[in-house]
């Protein structure tokens, strides 16, 4: 592969994030982050040449919704693309941003990821996504015991209910930092063993405080072929690979195939085309789409091509901390925000303005000259994101 | 200067208005391998397909992540996919991005609609309208193209009967393609006498109820030959967006279509758009658009010209002679299945309604209320 033309993200912008934005309809939410991130980039929109939109129509029920949120996004006059993938979408809007500034076709694009979930159910719209025939009764939309059952029955009840829960404080005291974020609820290590009794079950081991939560808001990223990130922007974010793999549910059930996972297929396959060998030492900083702390902790593992135990330690050892050896989630991740549609985005997002060093409270204290992201989605479904603070190609 | 894209090979279900035997699966499997057929085409790391670009549509689909039942079809178990969620057209210009950004070498476009699934595909198009202004007063597809089709018949003075032979035109071209089994012939009297729908609008100048697939194999210039001998080479691509409240648009002015186009010349290097093309593929979803269409690509003048142009009288380029989108095709699959009709134009493999030594093609895809979004593509071949 040769890349045609550097890309660089040279800004962010974020609506607040929250469960109930009942004082702007979508388009408004969707124009406080284009202005938000049009600043941050320091062009206003007549800079842009292209807005690349995304997210699921059926859980707002509004059939091709760039067409409304024409209002709110700018994109009138301009050439526009609407492309969705599931939770990923985010992940592949800024794909789609790379491909139209890459290939030439543009020189400023703006991609926006959005979802206003309080207007729909969510649970009924995940579920819906299974095969009417074979899926859909057994569907519990995205909640899920299953890692945690993994987990427990790996490493035993006691080490994995305490990582677990680790995870999620920490990730809270991640978010408490981000004024963006949803959920801060401002979580101390010594509610640990309370929270793992008390807060509610949803699915086996899978408790209430475990899940991420259900969000309003818009991310909104602006990117810029080489020549001009370099005119408009002093550090911006570049791109360097990225890659997608999916997933087809029903494969593990039948037959003997073996039960692979996209998340360490994709590194793997990343690693391998960026020449990075050891992930942990050469990526400063890890965003990661973790829907739950139980699989936040487990995914550490596939994402880091890890074995054994190494990725509980790193939870255990403070590592994941923001000023730990090996970031993750400075933003406070997904179990703090989660606007479906924009929810992967906001990992490259966030990862982008760390390597910019903007992101301001949650700023994490040393350089991050190589950073990763991840997206979730579908069943199983894969993007993984490598930015860089140097040119990349 | 970034790499060429040349379309190696185009398939199609016929397109039907109940499809009742097969699944949307099933209706892509029957593309994937007649693709596969004609190219050779395999899904090996490094050398087939890296990357799917589907079309499809949650709503149409009713099932969030619409390609999420696709994976296997698409190839795309621990593979890349990524859904276009807009006009199918869409697809092309996506997958030329991902050829040209030099991430990509091989893309395969699939897309699948089933309308007849829903009790009314006007109920789909319904809930494009924003929840407060618009949608409480029961706007949809078809009742904004009747707005749009009393200001384009005031401003071009176009009469009922002038209609009627477009809808007759089209369904003559439809019976010489085997795409469209179920169309059958009609008389300017019968569209004349069909039932009214949202005024001027007849149940004859509406496109029927659709179900099908249509895919592509979309390759870098430099593995073409690998797949095919005959290459049509994407040239020019362009599309706009107009503003969304219909009382903010001269709707008889064709705005986005008239910048969509003016982008895609500009990148295909055309003057002259009147002398540009030999075979030219307008979504014409109802009758009053293939006319105004065409005045909006500047394929001919304004007024009447569109009328002339449909009825083949102006220029060179022969207009839609696959029969249209009003002879049938899935709404999210009209610009990309007016792009596939045009490709077999140009590699010679039209069959019944093959346009002689066509060189140069344009393919229109449209979406949204009123035709607020417009997409062209302009194909050629060596």
């Amino acid at each position: 592969m040769q890349k045609n033309r550097n890309v660089g993200i040279i800004g962010v912008g974020q609506s607040v994030y929250s469960s109930h934005r009942e004082e702007v309809n979508q388009p408004e939410m969707i124009q406080e982050a284009v202005a938000e991130a049009l600043e941050h980039a320091g062009i206003t929109l007549d800079d842009v040449d292209c807005i690349v939109h995304g997210n699921m129509e059926l859980f707002e029920m509004v059939h091709q919704p760039d067409l409304w949120h024409t209002l709110g996004s700018g994109t009138f006059g301009k050439e526009s693309l609407r492309v969705t993938t599931g939770g990923t979408t985010g992940a592949t809007l800024v794909c789609a941003a790379d491909h139209l500034v890459a290939s030439g076709l543009h020189d400023i694009v703006l991609a926006i990821g959005f979802e206003k979930l309080q207007e729909g159910h969510t649970t009924g719209g995940i579920t819906n996504m299974a095969d009417p025939l074979w899926g859909r009764q057994l569907q519990t939309g995205a909640l899920t015991g299953m890692t945690a059952a993994q987990m427990i029955d790996e490493f035993g009840e006691e080490r994995a209910k305490k990582v677990a829960m680790k995870y999620r404080i920490l990730m809270d005291k991640h978010a408490m930092k981000n004024e963006k974020a949803h959920r801060r609820l401002g979580l101390e290590f010594d509610q640990a063993e309370d929270l793992a009794v008390n807060s509610p079950a949803l699915v086996g081991e899978l408790r209430m405080i475990h899940m991420c939560s259900q969000s309003d808001g818009a991310c909104v990223m602006i990117f810029a072929c080489e020549e001009k990130a370099k005119a408009l922007c002093d550090q911006p974010a570049w791109i360097k690979d990225h890659v997608t793999a999916h997933r087809e549910e029903m494969f593990c059930i039948f037959g003997d195939a073996p039960v692979l996972s996209t998340h360490r297929f994709a590194a793997q396959k990343l690693f391998e085309r960026c020449g990075i060998t050891d992930p942990r030492k050469e990526i400063d900083l890890f965003e990661m789409y973790d829907p739950s702390s139980w699989w936040g902790s487990d995914w550490l593992r596939e994402f880091l091509l890890l074995e054994g135990d190494e990725h509980l330690k790193m939870i255990e050892n403070d590592e994941i901390a923001m000023d730990g050896a090996f970031p993750v989630n400075p933003s406070g991740g997904v179990t703090a925000s989660n606007p479906i549609g924009a929810t992967a985005m906001v990992r490259v997002a966030e990862a982008a303005l760390q390597v910019m060093g903007r992101a301001g409270g949650h700023q994490v204290p040393k350089t991050v000259n190589q950073a990763l992201a991840s997206g979730f989605g579908g069943t199983m479904w894969t993007v993984l994101t490598l930015l860089t603070r140097e040119v990349p190609w | 200067m970034a790499r060429r894209v040349g379309i190696c090979a185009v398939a199609q279900t016929t397109y039907e208005p109940d499809k009742w035997y097969e699944r949307f699966q099933g209706m892509a499997l029957e593309v994937l391998e007649s693709l596969q057929e004609q190219t050779g085409v395999d899904f090996s790391p490094g050398k087939g397909i890296g990357m799917s670009v589907s079309v499809s549509d949650d709503i149409f689909d009713a099932r969030t992540i619409s390609d999420n039942g696709m994976t296997d079809v698409l190839g795309a178990h621990f593979g890349c996919e990524e859904k276009i969620a807009q006009e199918g057209i869409q697809a092309l210009y996506y997958g030329m991005a991902a050829i040209q950004s030099g991430h990509e070498d091989v893309v395969l476009i699939l897309g699948h609609c089933k309308e007849s699934q829903g009790a009314s595909r006007n109920m789909v198009t319904h809930v494009a309208f924003d929840p407060f202004y618009t949608r409480p007063v029961g706007l949809d597809f078809c009742a904004a193209a009747g707005l749009q089709a009393q200001a384009y018949a005031d401003q071009a003075g176009i009469t009922e009967e002038q209609l009627a032979e477009v809808v007759v035109r089209c369904h003559a071209n439809a019976l010489k393609n085997d795409r469209l089994p179920t169309v059958e012939a009609v008389t300017a009297e019968q569209v004349m006498a069909s039932p009214m729908l949202a005024d001027p609008i007849r149940e004859l100048h509406a496109y029927p109820v659709s179900d099908g697939a249509v895919g592509m194999l979309l390759v870098a210039e430099d593995r073409v030959k690998d797949f095919t001998d005959t290459p049509v080479w994407i040239t020019g691509v362009g599309n706009c967006m107009d503003s969304f409240f219909l009382g903010d648009r001269d709707l008889a002015s064709n705005f986005a279509l008239k910048q969509a186009a003016k982008r895609a010349y500009k990148r295909a290097g055309i003057d002259d758009p009147k002398t540009a093309f030999d075979v030219v593929e307008v979504s014409d979803f109802y009758a009053y658009q293939q006319p105004m269409w065409l005045e909006g690509l500047g394929i001919c003048d304004g007024g009447t010209g569109g009328l002339a142009a449909s009825a083949g009288t102006a220029g060179k380029a022969v207009i839609n002679p696959s029969g249209g989108s009003l002879a049938g095709s899935p709404l999210i699959l009209g610009g990309l299945v007016r792009a596939a009709e045009a490709s077999l134009q140009l590699m010679g493999k039209a069959n019944g309604h093959q346009v002689n030594n066509a060189a140069t093609a344009l393919a229109h895809g449209v979406m949204g209320p009123a035709g607020q979004f417009h997409s062209v593509v302009t194909l050629a071949r060596d």
